[in-house]
């Protein structure tokens, strides 16, 4: 393992995007900035630019409003990169499921790498589901 | 003397990027402290540097990479400049040059985040710029040459006489370092998102991981900048920029954001006014 894939792991920036979900999944992923879990030991930040992140974290199904949104945001991140789809919406739709607004899980939209259910999801499942994804990126590289 | 003039600018090109970088991670590891975090580790800057250096390059235009080049480029130059006892008139202004290709780069890109940032760090130019450029005419009517190397011989230290000078390069720092109360311009705080990432915004990759090496080197010469108010002997000097760095992460955790009126009110009225109170005594046989 190089030095740059090794260094992938250590550093992996996150951005956080809501595709509609009811906010709970989203309030469990600041809790992992918290002083509790503080995921930054893990050289993790929240970084708010899809063109500084590594990993895409997904709340909320995908609907006809938001697929461009979500697709804009993903296609905007340089490469490698990594999707989280995290809570049940995010991952099949959840109880949005068949809504005639609502396309399914965010994988109708953009591939997605890791899928963490839960609703909503533990700030615990969500580092673990990232650590997780971690090592696909590492070999994404190479 | 003669073997350091030669050394000293070598040794700050190849050891400016490690130990800007290593103060950076001490930074943040200290940062999470204070928030009652465990915090990254003390290498963490240089995982990212080298993670953003592998990562696929997404370029807005050509201009940006000019710029961003030219950034790198200028800011080591002024750090090399400074500790080959050149002129720290022209330090500043080699140091300025490359602030301004920042805010150009960001200017090339259409943008609104990157605009804005921008424009917020023209403001804090506007901001340090005058402390910077003063502080080195107060240096001049103290010692009567603008020669870093001169500095290093005259003999006696410049804190007791540029007292007010230091607070004032104190403000600067804060700014220039883009801490709390005013990184208004490029949201170093990764929590602070409202122009989402500012001035750096539109750079990516490797191009955002030569912003991130500046920022080590740019580090570097602010803190050797402190250290010359007290470069005989140099060690008490380090020192003191040592105890100002902490001080800032200090000032950087228990302050909110100001807007830019109140950068510009605070760094002119209370920083420009105090350099230039701390001027009159030395400036006699001047005017």
């Amino acid at each position: 393992m190089g030095l740059i894939s090794a260094s992938r792991v250590k550093s992996p920036w996150i951005l956080h995007y809501d595709c509609g979900g009811c906010n709970g999944c989203d309030i469990e992923i600041l809790a992992c900035l918290t002083p509790l879990y503080d995921i930054e030991r893990f050289g993790m930040l929240n970084m708010g630019n899809p063109k500084h992140a590594d990993v895409l974290l997904v709340t909320g199904p995908a609907n006809y409003r938001n697929r461009r949104v979500l697709k804009n945001l993903y296609e905007q991140m340089p490469a490698p990169k990594l999707v989280i789809a995290i809570g049940t919406c995010a991952c099949t739709g959840g109880v949005f499921h068949n809504c005639p607004n609502i396309l399914g899980g965010i994988d109708k939209v953009i591939p997605v790498d890791v899928y963490i259910p839960g609703c909503a999801v533990r700030p615990e499942a969500i580092i673990d589901g990232v650590v997780l994804g971690l090592g696909k990126l590492a070999a994404l590289g190479k | 003397m003669s073997v350091w003039t030669v050394l000293a600018p070598i040794l700050a090109l190849i050891l400016g990027a490690p130990v800007g970088g290593l103060l950076k991670g001490i930074d943040r590891k200290i940062s999470a402290r204070m928030q009652g975090r465990v915090g990254p580790p003390i290498l963490q800057p240089f995982y990212d540097f080298f993670k953003l250096w592998g990562k696929e390059t997404i370029v807005a235009n050509k201009a940006q990479l000019i710029f961003v080049w030219l950034y790198f480029l200028l800011v080591v130059a002024a750090l090399v400049l400074l500790f080959m006892g050149q002129d720290l008139l022209m330090t500043l202004f080699v140091l300025g040059f490359g602030g301004v290709c920042l805010v150009a780069g960001a200017f090339s890109v259409r943008s609104p985040y990157s605009q804005f940032g921008g424009y917020r760090e023209l403001l804090q130019i506007l901001s340090y710029e005058p402390i910077l450029l003063l502080t080195a005419v107060a240096i001049y009517l103290r010692i009567g040459t603008f020669q870093v190397s001169s500095i290093l011989t005259s003999g006696q230290p410049l804190l007791p006489y540029l007292p007010l000078a230091f607070i004032a390069v104190l403000i600067a720092l804060t700014i220039k370092m883009r801490k709390s109360p005013f990184d208004i311009a490029a949201s170093e705080h990764a929590a602070h998102q409202e122009l989402v990432r500012g001035v750096y915004t539109e750079y990516s990759g490797r191009y955002y991981a030569l912003i991130e090496i500046t920022y080590w080197y740019e580090l570097v010469f602010v803190l050797a900048f402190v250290a010359l108010f007290w470069a005989v002997p140099l060690w008490i000097g380090v020192l003191i920029a040592l105890a100002c760095y902490l001080l800032e992460l200090f000032v950087d955790n228990i302050s909110a954001r100001l807007t830019w009126r109140w950068m510009l009110r605070i760094s002119w009225i209370g920083g420009v006014v105090l350099v230039l109170v701390n001027m009159i005594p030395w400036a006699g046989g001047w005017w």
